[in-house]
C-alpha cells in the first residue's frame, strides 16, 4: 500500500465506525467519515445520505444493505467520485488509505478509479460497449492507466479472463458482448475491476440481475479473489441474505441514515434497531416463520383431492419459430401439472426455463404447439375470440412490473373497474362501490381512487394490480414474478396480502417465480423447471427439504442465506 | 430486469423512498439529460413564450386584420409605389403601391387556414393508417406500410405538385396537396408509437381482463401514443406554411392578387435588387412562424417524454 499516510485515529466524538481495527491492526483501505450527500434540483437541495461512516480493512467485505431509496448506491458513487452532476458531498470525508480524496478533482479521481478502486456495476447486460470486442473493452482500463504496450495488454487480458474463470479466453477476447451470457459478462466486468490489482472493489448490486446459480458462482469468484489478493470489497446490496453469506461486517441503511452497523454476526443475530429486525423478518431466505408447513400443505391438498382441479396442464409443448430453415425453439417441452382449488402452485426455474411461457399459455396469449390446458374443467386450447374473452372472467393475471402494467393515463378507480366495464357488469354506482370495497381489501386508502399510477409507490401499484385482477372474482390468479420487483419489506407485505386473500376468498394461485425462498414461503405445491422440462414436482416442503434431483439440489444450494449465522431472530413479536 | 433495481441504479433521481407525487418514477424518464431541464422547469422560460406570442399575433392578424392596418390588402396607391419601410408603410410598398404590411396581415388567414387544412388531412389520414397498421399487425401492417414507403420515397414537393395537378389550382387544393404529402410521416410515427404501446404490459393486461380489440385501442393505445403525433402536428404546421408558400411562389396556389405569403415573395423577386423589402420582410414573417411552430413542437415532445 504505497503512499498511505498514517490514518488519523484520533476521532474523539466521532461515531464509531465499522471494524474498529483491522484483523491485524492494519490501516483501513477506505474510511468514510460522517458523509452527507445532497442532490440539488432547482433551488431545492435534498440530502439523501446523512452522516454515514464506515471502514473497510484489507481483505474485508463490508455489505451496505438497504432498500431502494436508502442511499446505498449514492454512498458507493460518492466514494468513487461518480455522483450525478447535481449531487455533491455536503459534509464528511472519504479517506482512501488515509488520504482525503473528498475534495479531489475529477481528473485526480479518474487516476484512482480502476487503478486503486475497481467497480463492478449492477447490470452486466448494458455495462459493456456492444460494438467493442470483449478484449478491447477489458484492455481499455489498462490502456487508460498506461499499463503497458499493446502486446503486454493483450497478454494480460487473456490472463485476466482466465483468472475469472472464462473458458477459452483467447476466443472470448475476440467476441462481442452479445455472444456471452449474463454471468459471463459479469465475469468480464469483474476482470476489468481487478485488472490493475485495486485495493478496493465496489460491487454495486453486482449479482442482482443474475440467476441464483450464476449469482452464487460470481459471489464465490469475488470471495476467492479477495482471499487471494487481499482486496477489500464494498458490497452494495438490497439482499440481506447475500450480505449474511458474504460479508464480514454489515451496514444497514434506511433513508440515508445508518440504522445499525457492526460485525455480521452481531448485526444479524442480535440486531439492535427495529428496522434491521423488520428486514430480517421480511427476508424470505432468512425468515422461517410464516412458511407453509408440510402438514398444512398436505391437509389443504388432501382436502381438495376429491374436487376437480382448478387448472390442469397436460403435456404442454410450446415451440417458437426462429425463421425458415432453422429448428424451432422448444421453450416448453411436455410439462404437466395440476392445481387444486384453494392452493398455491409455484413454478420455479431460472431465466429461460419456460416458466413465463407457461403462464402466458395458461392465459391464452399464445396457442400451445400441443398439449392441453383446462381451467375449471373447460378446455382453453383452441378457444379464440369471444369464447376466450369469456373464459378470462375466471382467469386473471398480476404482472411482474407494477410500473408498466398500469396505464399511466388512467386513475386508480378506472384501472380497477376496467374488467367490469369490459364485461358490462354493474352500473356506474355499482362499479364505484366495488372499487371502494376492493381498495379496502388490498389495504389501500379509498382516497387513492382518483390518483394516477405515477403518484403511487411500487407496492401500492402492485396492490392496485391485484385489485384489478380480483374485481371479476376469478377462480385462478396467475402471478408472474408478482413480487420480484419489490423491495423486501414491500414484498413481505404483498405476500401476506396474497395469503390473506387466499384464506378469505378461497383463491387459487399459479405463482411463477425465480426466487426459491419466496416460493417456499407461499406455495403448497411446486414444479421445478429446467430448460422447458419438469425436473421435479410435489409438495413444496418435501421438495425443498428432500430434493430428489441433482438440479433441484444445486438450485437450492445456491439460495443465498445458507451461510448465514445460526440463531437468526425470528419475526418480531409484535 | 426489475424496475425498482434499475431505478435505484439510476444516479439522477434523488433517492427518496416513495416517488414524489407528480414526478413520474418511470426509469426511462430519469436520463441524465432530463435533470438540468427539470431544474429550469420551475419558471417560465422566455424562449417558450416567444413562439406562442408569434403564433398568437398571426392568429390575431387572421381573425381581425382591420385592427392592425388601415389600408386595404388590394388597394394600390400608384403614387406611393416601391417605397421602403417607413412609419407610414411598415414593410414598404410594392410596385403598384400596395402596403406590404397590410398584405402580410391579410395574407395570414390564407396561410393559417391552409396549414390547418393540410395538418388536419395529414393527421387524420396518417394517424388512421398508422393506428390500423400498428394495432392489427401482420399482413395489413405490411401492405399499409409498403404504401407509406412509396409515399415517403417521392419528394414531398413533387408529390404535392402531382396532387394539385389532379385536384386543380387553388388555396384549398394546395393545402390538401400539402396534407397528403405529410400523410406518410404521420403514419410512420403513429405506427411506431402504437407498436410500442401495444407491447406494453398494461395493454396485455387490458386484453387479459376481457377487453375487446376496439376498446383496448380506444382506451389505452390511442391516448398513450398520441403525444408524439401531436408534437409532429405542431411541427407539420410550420412545414405546411412553408410548403403552401412554396406552392404559392411556384404559382400553384392562390391566383393574384390574393395576398398569399408565397405569392407575395414570388411577385417581389423581380425587384430584389431595388426593393429588398418586398421579398425579405414577408420571408422573415414566414421564417418566424415556422420557427415558432418548430419550437412549440419540440416543447410538446419534451413534455410528453418528461
Amino acid at each position: 500500500m504505497s503512499g498511505a499516510s498514517a490514518p488519523v485515529r484520533a476521532l474523539a466524538g466521532a461515531r464509531s465506525a465499522v471494524g474498529q481495527d483491522g484483523p491485524d491492526g492494519a490501516a483501513p483501505v477506505l474510511e468514510v467519515r460522517d458523509l452527507s450527500v445532497a442532490y440539488s434540483s432547482g433551488h431545492e437541495s435534498t440530502t439523501v445520505v446523512h452522516e454515514v461512516s464506515l471502514r473497510i480493512h484489507p481483505g474485508e467485505v463490508v455489505a451496505v444493505v438497504g432498500e431502494s431509496g436508502s442511499g446505498k448506491t449514492t454512498t458507493a458513487q460518492a466514494v468513487i467520485g461518480l455522483l450525478a452532476e447535481n449531487g455533491s458531498v455536503t459534509a464528511g470525508q472519504i479517506l482512501l488509505n488515509g488520504t482525503d480524496i473528498t475534495a479531489w478533482s475529477p481528473k485526480q479521481l479518474q487516476a484512482v478509479r480502476g487503478s486503486r478502486i475497481g467497480l463492478v456495476p449492477q447490470d452486466p447486460n448494458n455495462s459493456l460497449n456492444p460494438v467493442k470486442r470483449i478484449g478491447d473493452s477489458l484492455g481499455e482500463v489498462l490502456r487508460i492507466h498506461r499499463w503497458g504496450d499493446k502486446r503486454a495488454i493483450r497478454a494480460r487480458v487473456v490472463e485476466l479472463l482466465e483468472r475469472v474463470g472464462i473458458p477459452d479466453p483467447q476466443l472470448r477476447a475476440r467476441q462481442y458482448p452479445h455472444e456471452l451470457s449474463g454471468g459471463m459478462k459479469q465475469r468480464v466486468l469483474i476482470a476489468s475491476a481487478i485488472a490493475l490489482d485495486p485495493e478496493l472493489i465496489i460491487a454495486d448490486e453486482a449479482t442482482s440481475a443474475l440467476d441464483v446459480t450464476v449469482q452464487r458462482n460470481i459471489l464465490d469468484l469475488l470471495d476467492e479473489l479477495r482471499a487471494e489478493l487481499g482486496t477489500a470489497i464494498l458490497l452494495v446490496t438490497h439482499d440481506l441474505a447475500v450480505a449474511a453469506d458474504r460479508a464480514t461486517s454489515v451496514v444497514v441503511l434506511k433513508d440515508g441514515r445508518v440504522q445499525e452497523q457492526g460485525p455480521k454476526d452481531e448485526v444479524l443475530t442480535a440486531p439492535t434497531s427495529a428496522y434491521t429486525r423488520q428486514l430480517l423478518a421480511d427476508a424470505p431466505a432468512l425468515a422461517t416463520a410464516g412458511r407453509r408447513t408440510l402438514a398444512e400443505a398436505e391437509r389443504i391438498v388432501a382436502h381438495g383431492a376429491g374436487a376437480r382441479p382448478t387448472l390442469v396442464v397436460r403435456d404442454l409443448v410450446q415451440e417458437f419459430s426462429l425463421g425458415r430453415g432453422r429448428d424451432p425453439l422448444r421453450a416448453v417441452d411436455g410439462v404437466s401439472f395440476s392445481v387444486q382449488p384453494g392452493t398455491t402452485h409455484a413454478i420455479v426455474g431460472e431465466s429461460g426455463s419456460g416458466k413465463t411461457t407457461i403462464a402466458r399459455a395458461v392465459l391464452g396469449f399464445h396457442t400451445p404447439t400441443s398439449g392441453s390446458i383446462a381451467v375449471g374443467g373447460q378446455e382453453l386450447t383452441g378457444l379464440r375470440g369471444e369464447q376466450l374473452r369469456q373464459l378470462r372472467r375466471v382467469l386473471q393475471m398480476v404482472y411482474q412490473n407494477p410500473f408498466s402494467s398500469l396505464d399511466p393515463r388512467q386513475d386508480v378507480a378506472t384501472i380497477i373497474a376496467e374488467p367490469l366495464t369490459n364485461f358490462g357488469l354493474g352500473d356506474r354506482a355499482g362499479r364505484a362501490a366495488k372499487v371502494t370495497a376492493l381498495l379496502d381489501q388490498v389495504s389501500l386508502p379509498a382516497g387513492l381512487a382518483t390518483r394516477r399510477p405515477a403518484e403511487l409507490s411500487g407496492g401500492q401499484r402492485q396492490r392496485v394490480a391485484i385489485a384489478r385482477a380480483l374485481v371479476l372474482e376469478p377462480q385462478l390468479l396467475v402471478l408472474d414474478e408478482a413480487v420480484s420487483a419489490l423491495d423486501v419489506s414491500v414484498q413481505a407485505q404483498i405476500l401476506r396480502l396474497l395469503e390473506q386473500l387466499q384464506d378469505d376468498l378461497g383463491l387459487t394461485y399459479l405463482f411463477i417465480s425465480h426466487d426459491l425462498a419466496v416460493v417456499r414461503h407461499i406455495s403448497h405445491t411446486v414444479t421445478v423447471l429446467n430448460q422447458g422440462r419438469v425436473v421435479e414436482s410435489g409438495l413444496t416442503e418435501s421438495v425443498f427439504t428432500d430434493p430428489a434431483e441433482p438440479y433441484t439440489r444445486a438450485l437450492l444450494a445456491a439460495i443465498p442465506g445458507r451461510l448465514a449465522p445460526a440463531g437468526l431472530p425470528q419475526e418480531p413479536s409484535a | 430486469m426489475t424496475e425498482s433495481r434499475l431505478l435505484e441504479a439510476t444516479p439522477m433521481l434523488p433517492q427518496v423512498a416513495e416517488p414524489v407525487p407528480g414526478t413520474p418514477a418511470l426509469p426511462g424518464s430519469a436520463t441524465p439529460h432530463a435533470q438540468p431541464r427539470r431544474r429550469r422547469g420551475g419558471r417560465i422560460r422566455v424562449t417558450e413564450v416567444i413562439p406562442w406570442l408569434v403564433i398568437a399575433i398571426v392568429v390575431a392578424w387572421a381573425a381581425l386584420p382591420g385592427l392592425f392596418t388601415s389600408y386595404g390588402p388590394t388597394a394600390g396607391d400608384a403614387a406611393a409605389a416601391l417605397q421602403g419601410p417607413s412609419g407610414e408603410h411598415l414593410f414598404g410598398t410594392d410596385a403598384t403601391g400596395r402596403d406590404m404590411f397590410t398584405r402580410v396581415v391579410y395574407g395570414s388567414v390564407h396561410s393559417l387556414s391552409g396549414a390547418l387544412v393540410a395538418v388536419s388531412v395529414g393527421l387524420v389520414l396518417g394517424t388512421g393508417i398508422g393506428v390500423i397498421a400498428g394495432s392489427v399487425g401482420g399482413f395489413v401492417d405490411d401492405v399499409l406500410m409498403r404504401v407509406v414507403d412509396v409515399l415517403l420515397a417521392v419528394p414531398t414537393l413533387l408529390l404535392s405538385l402531382s396532387v394539385i395537378i389532379l385536384l386543380g389550382f387553388g388555396t384549398v387544393q394546395a393545402a390538401v396537396a400539402v396534407g397528403i404529402a405529410s400523410v406518410a410521416a404521420f403514419a410512420r410515427l403513429s405506427r411506431s408509437e402504437v407498436v410500442r404501446v401495444r407491447r406494453s404490459d398494461y395493454v396485455e393486461a387490458a386484453f387479459a381482463s376481457g377487453g375487446t380489440f376496439f376498446n383496448v385501442v380506444r382506451r389505452h393505445v390511442l391516448p398513450n401514443s398520441l403525444t408524439a403525433v401531436i408534437a409532429l402536428a405542431a411541427l407539420q404546421f410550420g412545414t405546411a406554411i412553408l410548403a403552401i408558400s412554396t406552392l404559392g411562389f411556384l404559382g400553384y396556389g392562390a391566383p393574384p392578387p390574393t395576398p398569399e405569403w408565397g405569392l407575395m415573395i414570388a411577385e417581389g423577386r423581380n425587384y430584389v435588387a431595388t426593393a429588398w423589402w418586398l421579398t425579405t420582410l414577408p420571408g422573415l414573417v414566414v421564417v418566424a412562424v415556422v420557427l415558432s411552430a418548430n419550437r412549440i413542437s419540440a416543447d410538446i415532445a419534451r413534455r410528453g417524454r418528461a
